[in-house]
């Protein structure tokens, strides 16, 4: 039994509306975003399940999980605390924004924090340059930006995501 | 008072809403067009404005599209909202706070091709302005502006999202299409080039968002009143991303050709804490660096002009650099992205990034050898003119220009 389609077959069909009819493939990376929103990362069978429903090579499926980096290979914290260190926010102090919040949670960067609740990462240019310090918050199918941080700030962020038990 | 033409939504509250924007002459252009001119008039009014691709290659928009094919068919048009340069922020306020005018702009841009189906590609950190357009392009569909027969002509339109997912090379038109397509995102050997094999492998036009937020304003009004602004071989607005060591950094809309000191003391209100300013990375962290001397800085910003000095207005992303930054460090971390963002199809690019990084991280960490600053600028023009796409290009631009033009800088790291 196929769970995606099962799960989520109005989106499915929306989404392949979009391409032509012998472009099926072209959803693969809708279909990735919605395999991931609840476990967090790509599953092998969430691979098997979008192999079907496109009539694609796993293998394909699997390089592009691999290729963007949005796509989680690995299971991780609920939510992924994307903090740009990119020159634009450097120059605005990123680069220590980010040592200090680590500092204050408690965890390395690419670590997650022992309730399994937030990853921190540092990753590149989001777009938000002007309100550095930045991050995104990638999580429960969705991304949110927060700008204009400080350590403090971003401390209590982390705090009422971590107290976020039940499901979204 | 109303003075912007493409970041209306500072002049005009809620212009990000249907009815503000109608009200304020929004798709009346779309109206002209779709029932009363040829394609091919709006094609050539765009041509005559001159107005320039705004993502940075600085194309002629109208003669882009002119070279889409009438044998072959159907035609698409694609939006590039992949806005991934560092120092790029742009196209986010477009899209964000005066949405409808973007859309118009790619409805026209569709009109004039006659494609019936467009694509926006955005970056997946856009997925809360994706989930708005789509709301956007909901209405305008209830309101009869997309879909069948539109205004009561044979035209048909239909507007697609498609989020990507974390790749600076997306931005790469091919890159961008091969990602519609369901394949990694890898730039295509051109020729052919989009305009005949493009999405699908049919002609396709790819615009950036804010050449496409031009549009409405040229049809309206005409070729000449969008070259009352501007100069004559970059005519227009732009919307100047700014960034790094200034006090106000932000969008600034200016006509092309305002100088350097205009965007940074002016509307950016200087350089923090009394410091002097040491350089200027105009286009990103693509730019060939700019020291920042008083001909630097009285330097009109359009495409000639920073051309002539040695660099590239590209999408207009000034990266401030003050004096209290070190160009090396800066180099390290441009070269630091590259590495991270190089799609691994040439290997120029895939090696040539990763040596970079690693040579500039010795000598940043104080780590490195006396040859290593010839090294890493030898890498660095290895690589030169043999990348598949300009991503490997661009990689080299600050590492070149950085150690002819503060090679001290690297020095002074240097372990004595």
């Amino acid at each position: 039994m196929n769970q995606l389609l099962q799960k989520y077959p109005q989106e499915i069909q929306a989404i392949l509306a979009k391409y032509p009819a012998d472009r099926k493939r072209s959803a693969v990376m809708p279909l990735l975003y919605l395999a991931q929103k609840e476990p967090g990362y790509i599953t092998k069978q969430a691979l098997q399940e979008i192999s079907e429903i496109l009539e694609m090579p796993i293998t394909d499926i699997d390089s592009i999980v691999g290729f963007y980096s949005l796509y989680h290979e690995q299971p991780g914290g609920r939510y992924h605390v994307q903090v740009c260190t990119d020159l634009p926010c450097a120059l605005r102090g990123a680069d220590e924004f980010l040592k200090q919040l680590c500092e204050n949670i408690g965890i390395k960067v690419g670590e997650t924090t022992p309730d399994g609740m937030v990853t921190i990462e540092e990753v590149k240019c989001l777009a938000g340059c002007h309100h550095a310090p930045m991050f995104q918050v990638q999580g429960d199918g969705d991304i949110s930006y927060h700008e204009d941080q400080t350590v403090d700030s971003a401390v209590k962020l982390i705090q009422e995501l971590r107290n976020r038990k039940e499901a979204a | 008072m109303s003075t912007h033409r493409i970041l209306r939504h500072r002049d005009i509250p809620n212009i990000a809403s249907l009815d503000v924007y109608r009200a304020e002459g929004g798709f009346e252009a779309f109206h002209k067009a779709v029932a009363g001119m040829q394609p091919a008039d709006v094609l050539n009014e765009v041509k005559a404005s001159g107005l320039r691709g705004r993502g940075g290659a600085g194309f002629p928009a109208g003669l882009k599209w002119s070279f889409i094919p009438n044998n072959l068919w159907p035609h698409y048009v694609v939006a590039n909202a992949d806005e991934s340069e560092p120092g790029t922020f742009k196209d986010r306020e477009i899209m964000e706070s005066n949405p409808f005018q973007f859309l118009e702009g790619l409805m026209l841009a569709s009109y004039a091709v006659q494609a019936h189906d467009a694509y926006i590609y955005l970056r997946g950190e856009f997925w809360q302005i994706a989930r708005s357009l789509d709301g956007k392009i909901a209405e305008l569909e209830a309101a009869g502006l997309l879909g069948e027969k539109i205004f009561g002509t044979e035209y048909s339109l239909r507007l697609h999202t498609h989020l990507g997912a974390g790749a600076y090379i997306c931005g790469e038109e091919t890159a961008l299409l091969e990602s519609i397509e369901g394949n990694r995102g890898q730039p295509r050997l051109r020729p052919p080039f989009p305009a005949v094999y493009g999405l699908f492998g049919k002609p396709t036009v790819i615009n950036n968002v804010e050449t496409l937020a031009n549009v409405p304003g040229i049809i309206a009004n005409g070729a000449a009143w969008f070259r009352e602004m501007g100069t004559e071989k970059s005519p227009g607005v732009k919307v100047f991303s700014l960034s790094g060591c200034v006090n106000k950094p932000g969008n600034y809309e200016l006509p092309l050709g305002t100088t350097f000191r205009e965007l940074i003391f002016n509307h950016g209100g200087g350089i923090p804490e009394g410091r002097s300013i040491k350089a200027i990375m105009p286009a990103g962290a693509s730019s060939s660096l700019i020291t920042a001397d008083d001909r630097a800085l009285d330097t009109p910003m359009d495409y000639e002009s920073v051309a002539a000095l040695g660099s590239a207005l590209g999408s207009a992303s000034v990266i401030v650099l003050d004096d209290s930054v070190n160009v090396a460090w800066m180099v390290s971390k441009t070269v630091e992205f590259f590495k991270h963002e190089s799609c691994g199809k040439c290997t120029p690019c895939r090696e040539g990034t990763y040596w970079m990084s690693h040579i500039a991280d010795r000598i940043v960490k104080g780590d490195s050898r006396k040859e290593d600053i010839d090294l890493l600028n030898y890498v660095a023009r290895q690589m030169q003119g043999k990348c598949l796409c300009a991503l490997g290009e661009f990689s080299t631009m600050a590492v070149v220009t950085g150690i002819e033009q503060f090679r001290e800088d690297f020095e002074k790291l240097q372990r004595s």
